[in-house]
């Protein structure tokens, strides 16, 4: 699953992305950031189209004849879909510059740097009816578009919650302390994310439990708010009974009972047999989470699908099937009514409130994403260096 | 093959004298060259290995002097010493090489023991047919993927699993995961790496020099001691660079059931895969490459390296 | 060996004990492939032939599996030529660096993979500029595949000795007259076991292929790994790995036949 690798989208801030748009422009901030023209009107269709994507959003029955919701697609539209799948963005990200390609799903991190590099074009959501059906809260948000220009249309969104072993915890914890501050009560029992976005859960921790620090954003953290972080989680690592990273290892270790508390996807819970005697619960610090979008790349040799294909998966029927494979929740409002009975309550689809504790993944950088100017904030290598040192 | 071997042979019946085709006179000159023919041998193996591999690795310790450009993740050549300091002066690297070392001598001294009496049945006690089931029986388990292997071993070990099932009527608990889990996975996917070879050796001692020994008076013990072991101490060395050099460089057996550990192979990949700082991952893949070029040094005088 | 009778049985038990050891594991995974639980957990709650149904209708482990096929197949190849020129080269001419050339072939398979396979990576993208694939793994693997032919062939070499080549070629035959009547025919056991090896190897080679394979070619063990991502996949896995074990019986006992049939008395 792709969030196996890094730290993915993000919620950056205006500040990040002003920039950004101006190192990419180069000078010439007047000049829109992204490549390419909005389209007019979608024309006659190529027969053919390319998508980037994470791995479980582009699926034509070949790993599961069941899991097949290209095919319908291409029958509709005579695109031909030939897809590629990547592990992390930094990969999506020289792939969709080696070109080639028309279609990309990307995450926050990714995405500011594709539209910063013109390798996307803005888009015309006029010609994506099924746009209207997309949440307001995932819309035009600041890792999905620039200067006032659409980008991306959402995809799907979910949140690293919670989940604990019912018989250790017979009530549900409200806080993430059970992992953090008070996880000596099951050393050896403890599971947390094993990549270095992981440090943003600890600064959220902090952001609430150590207001001091002056946290205001868990993925902008300057020199001393990373240490603090870094020194919560070298106290966590002493309780950690084994970092996960891959959805068989965090299933498997829960339902044996291997671990009783740590981070995990909705999606894991549901594949844990009823009956086990686990639950997952969104603490009162919040969580951290992740959103994806869907874009046209900027010199797509076939523009017409590509914004067919946007249509497309971002139409209830197929929204439901892709989110639903994956383990998120559906971008658009009317994808409940296709996914199976209970799912999109499961995920808290549509609830604003709910989707307003999340901390979209996002990748630190240099320049501090809550806006401050007055320090520099600790980058990805820093924090990729920082993980390796908690671990050990 | 001596140099007349171009005069014509005496006419013989039945032997006709080849005729003085192009490829006949090649094949005369280079059997009077044999440093052409040993040039033609050579060069392509040499081209490929040197271009392939060497360039290969010789490009990658020279970017362990450069530095990433973080916001881009492009590699810049500003020649420094700064990731081979941070490598050779940070606590967790020392830390991990110690770990990771631990682990390989671990890994390889379990192998070694357990293939020895193994091996040592099959060359030398087994019936040729029963021998030929043994190899066959040795050799399966390596088309079982990697990867199958690791979790069947993850899920041996997991509480519940089959050692807890078999020992708690007994009162005992499984290992768990953790490094001890590290070292049983590993010496369990090299194993069959470290048989053969000490197969193959023991192959070669003839039984008549171990029939010489008995007949001088030698007891069994003393035997294996003086004889055998010597003899079979190239294949023994040759086996353990296998399983050596495969658990220093292994990142995917730890996460599964390493517990919360890490090893040289997952700094590596964190750096190369994740955060795309190829100079510092490069900095520390220098640790396994010098570790393994002082152990080849070492054993290269055993002639352990011609049986592999 | 005249060893005593308590001696054979105590080594023949401890064989029986470590096959036993290595073949639990394995137990497990059979077991498994015919579970109900989808995370593999002990002991299996149900059992099940869904996995085995669907494991044969599964397109994409079907194409990584011949993508595997070709990728070891010409690895193979391209190390059996390799190899035996330097085992040859090496073991009837002794020259100057004899030595190194030795270690040079070891080399690959001696350092560790991710050290192979993160050097290869960059080789082949910043250095030649080329896009990862088919043809960058088949290299990579053929690189470290060398050493096994290698090895088989030399020992080969060495125990034949020369006498047969030099009556040849006092015979009057040409270089390659000999090699083709005289010296393959004896090193035939060797390659197919070096070959075997070779593809082995390269057939379950995952950490040097995470690196060189770019993201269009899937072979197996990727497929594997990348399955073990997505949801209910991991009892097909099962099948998969017990499927390959079953076939695999096919290609070692040849070898063992070939091997058997050839060999000399003690």
């Amino acid at each position: 699953m792709k969030r196996t690798m890094i730290g993915r989208p993000a919620a950056m801030t205006g500040i990040a992305i002003a920039s950004v748009a101006l190192l990419a422009g180069c000078g010439t901030t007047s000049a829109p950031s992204g490549g390419g023209e909005v389209a007019e009107e979608v024309g006659e269709l190529e027969g053919s189209v390319s998508i980037l994507a994470w791995p479980g959003y582009v699926e034509d029955g070949s790993n599961d004849p069941e899991v097949d919701w290209v095919s319908a697609f291409e029958e509709d539209t005579g695109c031909e879909v030939t897809s590629q799948t990547y592990g992390t963005s930094d990969e999506a990200l020289s792939l969709m510059k080696s070109g080639g390609y028309d279609v990309i799903a990307a995450s926050g991190d990714a995405t500011l740097r594709l539209i910063a590099g013109g390798d996307v074009a803005p888009l015309n959501t006029d010609l994506i009816p099924n746009y209207d059906g997309i949440y307001d809260f995932l819309k035009e948000q600041s890792w999905n578009s620039a200067d006032g220009e659409v980008y991306g249309v959402p995809h799907g969104y979910g949140a690293n919650l919670l989940m604990y072993n019912t018989e250790v915890f017979p009530e549900a914890p409200t806080s993430w302390s059970v992992v953090f501050d008070d996880a000596a009560a099951n050393a050896g029992k403890i599971t947390a994310y094993d990549s270095p976005i992981y440090i943003a859960d600890a600064a959220m921790y902090l952001m609430a439990h150590e207001p001091d620090l002056g946290i205001e954003n868990p993925y902008a953290l300057d020199e001393d708010q990373l240490a603090a972080a870094v020194e919560l989680l070298k106290g966590q690592r002493a309780n950690v009974g084994e970092y996960w990273s891959d959805y068989l290892k965090s299933i498997q270790s829960f339902e044996t009972g291997n671990i009783v508390a740590g981070t995990t996807w909705q999606v894991i819970k549901n594949s844990i047999p009823e009956g086990t005697p686990v639950d997952v619960t969104l603490p009162e610090e919040g969580v951290t989470g992740w959103s994806d979008n869907w874009m046209v790349g900027s010199d797509a040799a076939s523009p017409n699908c590509a914004y067919a294909w946007l249509d497309y998966i971002a139409s209830p029927e197929a929204n439901a099937q892709a989110t639903e494979y994956f383990g998120e929740a559906p971008s658009n409002d009317a994808a409940c009514e296709f996914r199976s009975e209970g799912q999109c309550e499961l995920y808290h689809a549509g609830d604003e409130e709910y989707a307003s504790q999340i901390w979209y993944w996002s990748t630190p950088i240099a320049e501090c994403l809550d806006g401050r100017t007055d320090v520099e904030c600790t980058d990805y290598a820093a924090w990729t260096t920082a993980w390796q040192e908690i671990k050990g | 093959m001596t140099s007349d071997a171009a005069a014509p042979p005496h006419q013989r019946a039945g032997v006709p004298v080849p005729r003085e085709t192009p490829a006949r006179r090649l094949s005369v000159l280079l059997s009077r060259a044999p440093r052409v023919r040993l040039g033609l041998l050579l060069t392509a193996p040499l081209f490929w290995l040197g271009l392939v591999y060497i360039a290969a690795l010789a490009a990658l310790l020279v970017t362990a002097f450069w530095t990433v450009d973080s916001f881009t993740g492009t590699v810049s050549i500003e020649w420094n010493l700064d990731n081979i300091v941070t490598v050779l002066t940070g606590a967790v690297y020392q830390a991990v090489t110690l770990r990771t070392v631990g682990v390989a001598i671990l890994v390889t001294i379990i192998d070694i023991v357990i293939a020895l009496p193994i091996a040592f049945y099959m060359a030398k006690v087994a019936s040729p047919r029963m021998q030929r089931v043994l190899v066959i029986l040795v050799l399966m388990p390596l088309w079982a993927s990697y990867l199958v292997k690791a979790y069947a071993w993850r899920s041996v070990l997991s509480e519940g699993g089959l050692i807890d099932w078999m020992v708690t009527p007994f009162g005992g608990n499984t290992p768990g995961y953790g490094l001890h889990a590290t070292v049983i996975t590993l010496a369990y996917l090299w194993l069959p790496y470290v048989i053969m070879p000490i197969y193959a050796g023991l192959e070669r001692v003839p039984d008549s020099l171990l029939e010489a020994s008995g007949d001088l008076g030698a007891k069994t013990w003393r035997t294996l001691r003086s004889v055998v072991l010597p003899l079979l101490w190239p294949a023994i060395i040759a086996g353990s660079i296998f399983s050596f050099s495969l658990s220093l460089g292994d990142y995917i057996t730890v996460n599964i059931v390493g517990g919360a550990s890490q090893m040289l192979g997952n700094l590596v990949y964190t750096n190369v895969g994740a955060a795309n700082n190829l100079p510092l991952a490069a900095a520390i893949a220098l640790i396994p490459i010098a570790i393994m070029i002082v152990y080849l040094g070492l054993v290269r005088r055993t002639g352990a390296l011609e049986n592999l | 060996m005249r060893l005593s009778r308590p001696a054979r049985i105590t080594l023949g038990a401890l064989t029986i004990a470590v096959l036993i050891v290595v073949y639990v594991p394995l137990f497990v995974v059979l077991v498994n492939s015919f579970s109900t639980s989808q995370s593999l957990v002990w002991p299996p709650p149900g059992f099940t032939l869904e996995w085995w149904g669907t494991a044969f209708q599964n397109r994409g482990a079907l194409s990584a599996l011949w993508t595997s096929v070709q990728v070891a197949s010409l690895a193979t190849v391209i190390s059996l030529v390799l190899g035996t020129l330097v085992a040859i080269a090496l073991q009837r001419h002794s020259f100057f660096g004899r030595q190194s050339v030795s270690l040079l072939v070891i080399l690959p398979i001696a350092l560790p993979g991710i050290v192979t396979g993160i050097a290869l990576n960059n080789a082949f993208r910043t250095i030649l500029g080329l896009q990862l694939g088919f043809f960058t793994i088949v290299v990579a693997h053929a690189t470290f595949c060398i050493v096994t032919v290698f090895n088989n062939v030399q020992a080969r070499l060495r125990r034949t000795g020369t006498n047969l080549e030099e009556a040849s070629a006092d015979l009057g035959a040409g270089l390659w007259t000999t090699f083709r009547l005289v010296t393959f025919p004896q090193l035939r056991s060797a390659l197919f076991a070096g070959g075997l090896l070779a593809f082995a190897l390269s057939f379950d080679e995952i950490i040097v292929t995470t690196f060189t394979a770019g993201v269009g070619t899937t072979t197996l063990p990727i497929w594997i790994f990348q399955n073990l991502f997505r949801p209910n996949q991991a009892p097909v896995v099962n099948v998969i790995a017990v499927v390959l074990v079953v076939v695999s019986l096919v290609p070692i006992y040849i070898a063992q036949r070939i091997a058997g049939a050839e060999r000399v008395p003690k």
